[in-house]
């Protein structure tokens, strides 16, 4: 089997090897994206926008002109990008904080108004960047920094299913997924539809991707992989849950 | 199409939020994104209605933390992008135009200041002064207009635009209900035909070319890593900031020359203050008047000439003293004892002002 490139021409290679922890999903992710780039022939068009936590680290991944945002914003940023000028293509990239606790009003938002940008939404069960805290999407029982004993659903709430929220508030045109960096093919076929259902400037599209946080979970390798593919992918179920419907119809 | 939205010069007798709205059209500011907020939503109202006409764009975000944020994308796509807000509007701005500031992002910010703290009444006053020239965890990088009539608000609202992408720094038009509500007279122009260039925007992202194959990647952040490279950027900021202050810097004056007692005030009081200042020279008071038209950055030194011979000044303000302790900072060191009349949130009138200045003896 011929080993695949190294790194996507999208990325760039002054700013590699990448500034995540050992072990973390971003880099897998981003590589992903960077393939779906590379393919689409859209760098010339990208504007991509990262996230306050560990998304930040992104800044200056790409060959692309990029805007490291606050947390929570990046939503808002780049969809004012896109009102403004759009014949570009607009990447929102964040973390499950970012999305889903101070910035869900704007991806709610977003999503209602169907607006033709796309977000990129890493879950990983924490707040990485901050030192491990429970975020929306830690599951129930799971311990972290303001979670020690674990989550308690009865006072804290269930966990927050992105995409499932996401695809109840969008109309048919928009495209809804949840990857996992555990099938990285899907994850990038995904990333590829979400991004052109954007060129097709049909509707909103959303892509959650359950990833890695070794340094958090405290886990080593095996335990990390485990989690993903066990715990993970049993709470939140992965596939596509709205594809634009086509336009020559069924 | 229509093509040109004002044409010639033409009078106009109308509320200052429709002056905002044609003045951003004659700018040409290509997008507008906003959410309602009393007494600013006429804004919004008047340019949905004439946008669409002159091929200009408007989106109606879910709060103003999205207005403020869908601004600067708006502005770094190379857009003469706007929003307008007030009171608690202002505040939730705050987070965006931080963002602003530190990344020399030419926002433009139109606020029509309601009664405060809290959602205070929608009417009027001039409490938003500290926040507009200071809010944010920043440094005041940014420069407010203080208008204080309706040709003012046309005038400035476009100068706003020039000034931000000029000087690449975010720029408010600090209005206040009275102005955003009341209609009065003005003229309004092509400010082409009045030799007023409008600076020309760019792209600062998404120009054309592929990124780091015909010209370098721009890669645009706010978060740095160490205390040296943070105090660096930093540093530059301010060192650009107080190099172009005196060209942005402006104040009128009245009657200062010889006046012993110096009323300064800002906004819309400014027309009480010149009316005290007619009324009590007429009485053979020797009272004067210095009005800074940008609350950020300061006129300092204009103001400093303004009270070479007073004995007192008087700063005048529907604030509980947000303006006097600008002109305290700014005149540090001076032995003139400074005193206000406060009235935070009500309006202020000429006769209110000469009363008070007579029955304080």
């Amino acid at each position: 089997m011929a080993l695949a490139p190294n790194m996507p021409k999208s990325w760039r290679a002054e700013t590699k090897p990448h500034k995540f922890c050992p072990g973390c999903g971003h880099g897998l992710v981003l590589k992903a994206l960077g393939e779906c780039i590379d393919e689409l022939n859209i760098q010339d068009r990208v504007v991509f926008g990262c996230d306050i936590g560990c998304s930040l680290l992104s800044w200056d991944f790409f060959n692309v002109d990029s805007i490291q945002t606050h947390h929570g914003r990046t939503t808002p940023v780049l969809t004012g990008v896109k009102r403004a000028r759009p014949d570009r293509i607009c990447i929102a990239y964040m973390g499950d904080g970012g999305g889903y606790a101070i910035g869900s009003q704007h991806l709610v938002n977003a999503a209602s108004r169907n607006e033709k940008i796309t977000v990129i939404l890493v879950n990983n069960c924490v707040y990485g960047m901050t030192g491990g805290q429970m975020a929306p999407t830690t599951l129930p029982g799971m311990k972290t920094e303001t979670s020690p004993y674990g989550r308690d659903v009865e006072l804290t709430g269930n966990p927050t299913r992105g995409p499932e929220m996401v695809a109840a508030i969008t109309p048919p045109s928009a495209y809804v997924a949840r990857g996992t960096v555990a099938n990285l093919r899907q994850l990038k076929k995904m990333i590829k539809k979400a991004l052109e259902t954007q060129m097709n400037g049909t509707g909103f599209s959303f892509v959650e991707a359950l990833s890695l946080c070794p340094t958090n979970w405290r886990t080593n390798a095996k335990e990390t992989w485990g989690f993903v593919e066990k715990e993970m992918s049993q709470f939140f179920k992965v596939g596509e849950i709205k594809v634009p419907e086509s336009k020559e119809g069924k | 199409m229509a093509d040109k939205p004002v044409k010639g010069e033409k009078r106009f007798f109308v509320t200052g939020n429709e002056v905002v709205a044609w003045a951003a059209l004659a700018a040409n500011a290509e997008i507008m994104y906003g959410y309602p907020i009393t007494p600013q939503n006429e804004v919004m109202h008047y340019w949905t209605r004439l946008a669409p006409k002159y091929g200009r764009r408007f989106l109606q975000t879910e709060d103003e933390i999205s207005a403020g944020f869908t601004t600067v994308g708006g502005v770094l796509s190379g857009a003469r992008a706007f929003t307008a807000t007030a009171g608690p509007g202002n505040t939730l701005m705050q987070e965006s135009m931080s963002m602003a500031e530190m990344m020399q992002i030419p926002t433009v910010v139109v606020v029509q200041q309601r009664g405060g703290p809290s959602t205070g009444t929608v009417i009027y006053s001039q409490q938003e002064v500290t926040m507009t020239c200071f809010g944010g965890n920043g440094e005041g990088f940014r420069v407010v207009y203080s208008t204080g009539s309706h040709q003012e608000l046309y005038d400035y609202v476009i100068k706003a635009f020039n000034t931000a992408w000029k000087y690449r720094i975010p720029t408010f038009v600090l209005g206040d209900g009275y102005q955003a509500k009341m209609r009065e007279s003005l003229i309004m122009y092509d400010p082409e035909e009045r030799g007023i260039q409008m600076v020309p925007t760019e792209k600062i992202v998404g120009a054309s070319g592929v990124p780091g194959v015909d010209r370098e990647p721009k890669h645009l952040r706010n978060t740095y890593n160490t205390e040296e490279e943070l105090y660096k950027v930093v540093g530059d900021l301010a060192k650009h900031y107080w190099q172009v202050a005196p060209e942005i810097e402006e104040y009128e004056e009245f009657d200062c020359a010889d006046a012993e007692t110096v009323i300064v005030a800002h906004g819309v009081v400014t027309r009480a203050a010149q009316g005290a200042v007619k009324e009590l020279r007429e009485q053979g008071k020797k009272v004067g008047h210095f009005r800074p038209i940008t609350l950020r950055p300061f006129p300092k030194k204009a103001m400093e000439k303004a009270i070479q011979k007073a004995k007192e000044i008087l700063v005048v303000e529907s604030a509980e003293g947000q303006l006097a302790k600008i002109v305290k900072a700014e005149i540090y060191g001076s032995d003139i004892p400074i005193t206000g009349y406060f009235r935070p949130g009500m309006g202020i009138t000429a006769e209110e002002i000469v009363e008070y200045i007579l029955n304080k003896g």
